[in-house]
């Protein structure tokens, strides 16, 4: 079960799981550190997409008499330095593992185990990223030293930061998974992701913050997850929200957090039966 | 002794789908779709006792591994019951899966690049043990397997025999208390496979341990298996000792001769199947062993007369090629 039910046992079996956590970061930190070099190619995508967004917007915003939806270049340039951080420390790539592992048999040692798979995958995501933060914070002193970002951070904006980005990260973890299931129903998930990250990209706030978006398509990401695991806890470090808008997101955060879980654990036992009846 | 297994009436089908080659007919499978269903397994029942060692024996395809992945809990059957320590197998009860191990043969589920140690300390974790516990049975499966050199290399860097072994390993840790185990001998020598065949020995009975095995290797089922099931087409067609499966299929003996003068025509005492200088191997029908014994003793000058079953592996395949007499 992964959406807690507050007994005695059900407790006691979250802190058995969690036991496993120290020795999985430990592996998969080892098998990461493996790939540390294919892993920062595969970065470099990650840095140039916002890099690239930044040089557009800063265009933008200097062709307008130096602001645009209330961001100056050097603004633009502390958004897209933040979220190049966030979206590094929040993105996944379950949904194109899935796919392979289905169709490799993977699967059939992962149901053999006993302990839920998601939490392997959680652990070896973390340790991707503190292996590339290797990559993202150097990346990050360059951009720094090319577009000047401003940066106006207070205490509490901070301290908020880091609630809503560990949310952020659950959510998109949880729902990307829950997404990734796809892959026992039909062999055709390419389609299904394409389709998530042209929809994650726009309301997501990589392509521009929301507030830029069409009022209806900021509206409509306002109660999507998406955006709550990228532009939102960038816009809650650059103290760009209201107390009430932050509350308000850390509402929605749990509200998609506890959705996912839900649908993963209700799905996960049908979804292995799916996988159990066709065999691998 | 106890039942740790009970079948009954076991099936699986699978709805394949039925698409004649070119573009006519996938354009066809578009719009109307043929399926037929394959049977892979047909109710087949047995119960196996704590401690028993069981070996599967059928051709390619007969049914053996699917049997093995349903007791196992890796498949959904289609039809029939199993309990396995007194659990439904494929609901795969974190208590159940805790007690169970399987090991496919061409399959692996250590992680490639790292040492093999730390897949084992991974399984340490999953599978709950204290630290005192893993040592222990580490220390156990190091001296058994000799995997002493093999511990801190990582796994892509080892040959197929190696990988197997400490394939077998990490699948024991947790002394598993059935082992179920899917051609364990593939693809390895013949001394890797003796190695591996003597440690499933040591360890049944070590610990007691229930296990079912398939293989193609007629080898490792005569050393390890007092019991044989032999499955055909889905079907069960033998579950009980391997020499009465011998008895109960082999029609010929084997005569193996030493005579003093070579050069003799021996066809007229029955088939000759080798003869090389002074030595002969004759087949002749099981129930005429005795005469043409008795014949051969008279007319011929003897050295040495040796009677015995033809080998298994011809046994066996006989059965399976003349479907169930």
């Amino acid at each position: 079960m992964l959406v807690p039910t507050f007994t005695w046992g059900a407790v006691m079996h979250w802190l058995r799981t969690l036991q496993a956590y120290p020795a999985f970061l430990r592996i998969s930190l080892l098998s990461n550190l493996q790939y540390r070099a294919s892993g920062a190619i595969w970065m470099i995508g990650s840095i140039l997409e916002p890099v690239v967004y930044l040089t557009v917007w800063s265009t933008v915003a200097r062709s307008q008499g130096g602001s645009v939806g209330g961001y100056t270049p050097e603004e633009f340039a502390a958004y897209y330095m933040t979220l190049l951080l966030v979206n590094h420390l929040t993105f996944t790539w379950v949904m194109h593992e899935f796919q392979y592992r289905v169709q490799y048999g993977h699967f059939s040692f992962a149901l053999l185990r006993p302990i839920h798979p998601i939490h392997e995958d959680i652990a070896l995501n973390l340790s991707f990223k503190a292996v590339q933060l290797a990559v993202i914070l150097p990346a990050l002193i360059l951009l720094g030293l090319a577009f000047h970002p401003r940066f106006d951070l207070d205490p509490l904006s901070v301290a908020l930061f880091l609630p809503a980005l560990a949310m952020g990260f659950l959510l998109r973890f949880l729902f990307e998974w829950t997404l990734a299931m796809a892959a026992f129903w039909t062999t055709r998930v390419t389609a299904i992701n394409q389709s998530y990250f042209s929809v994650q990209m726009l309301l997501s706030g990589r392509v521009a913050p929301i507030s830029l978006l069409p009022s209806w398509v900021a509206a409509a990401a306002g109660f999507l997850p998406f955006y709550y695991a990228s532009g939102f806890p960038v816009e809650v470090a650059l103290g760009r929200l209201s107390t009430d808008q932050v509350l308000r997101g850390f509402g929605i955060q749990l509200v998609w957090i506890t959705v996912a879980a839900a649908v993963i654990s209700l799905v996960w036992r049908r979804s292995a039966r799916k996988f159990t009846a066709v065999g691998s | 002794m106890s039942t740790v297994i009970e079948i009954d009436r076991l099936s699986k089908s699978y709805v394949v789908p039925v698409r004649g080659a070119g573009v006519r007919a996938s354009i066809v499978s578009l719009v109307k779709r043929k399926t037929r269903t394959v049977e892979a397994v047909k109710e087949i029942s047995l119960s196996v006792e704590a401690g028993e060692v069981v070996g599967f024996l059928g051709p390619n395809g007969a049914g053996k591994t699917t049997t093995l992945k349903m007791l196992s809990g890796l498949l959904h059957p289609t039809g029939g019951t199993a309990s396995v320590l007194g659990f439904e197998p494929w609901k795969r009860n974190n208590d159940f899966l805790r007690q169970i191990t399987l090991v496919m043969g061409q399959r692996n589920q250590l992680i490639w690049d790292i040492p093999v140690i730390d897949s084992f300390d991974r399984n340490r974790v999953i599978y709950r043990l204290t630290r005192e516990e893993y040592r222990e049975r580490l220390d156990e499966l190091v001296e058994l397997l000799e995997l002493g050199e093999l511990l801190s290399k990582p796994v892509r860097n080892l040959s197929l025999g190696e990988r197997m072994k400490c394939e077998v390993a990490a699948a024991l840790l947790h002394h598993p208390r059935i082992l179920f185990l899917d051609e364990p001998t593939l693809g390895l020598d013949v001394s890797m496979q003796r190695r591996l065949r003597t440690f499933v020995e040591q360890y049944n009975k070590r610990t007691g341990a229930t296990v079912l095995l398939t293989s193609h290797y007629m080898a490792d089922v005569e050393a390890l298996c007092p019991r044989v099931v032999v499955i055909h087409h889905g079907e069960l067609l033998f579950d009980g000792k391997l020499a009465d499966l011998v008895r109960k299929f082999s029609a010929q003996k084997t005569l193996v001769l030493e005579l003093e003068e070579s050069q003799e025509d021996l066809s007229r005492f029955g088939q000759v199947v080798s003869q090389e200088g002074s030595r002969a191997t004759l087949r002749v029908p099981k129930q005429d062993t005795a005469e043409v014994t008795a014949r051969i003793l008279r007319e011929l000058k003897v050295q040495d007369l040796n009677v015995a079953d033809p080998p298994i592996d011809e046994i066996i395949d006989q059965v399976f090629s003349r479907g169930m007499a």
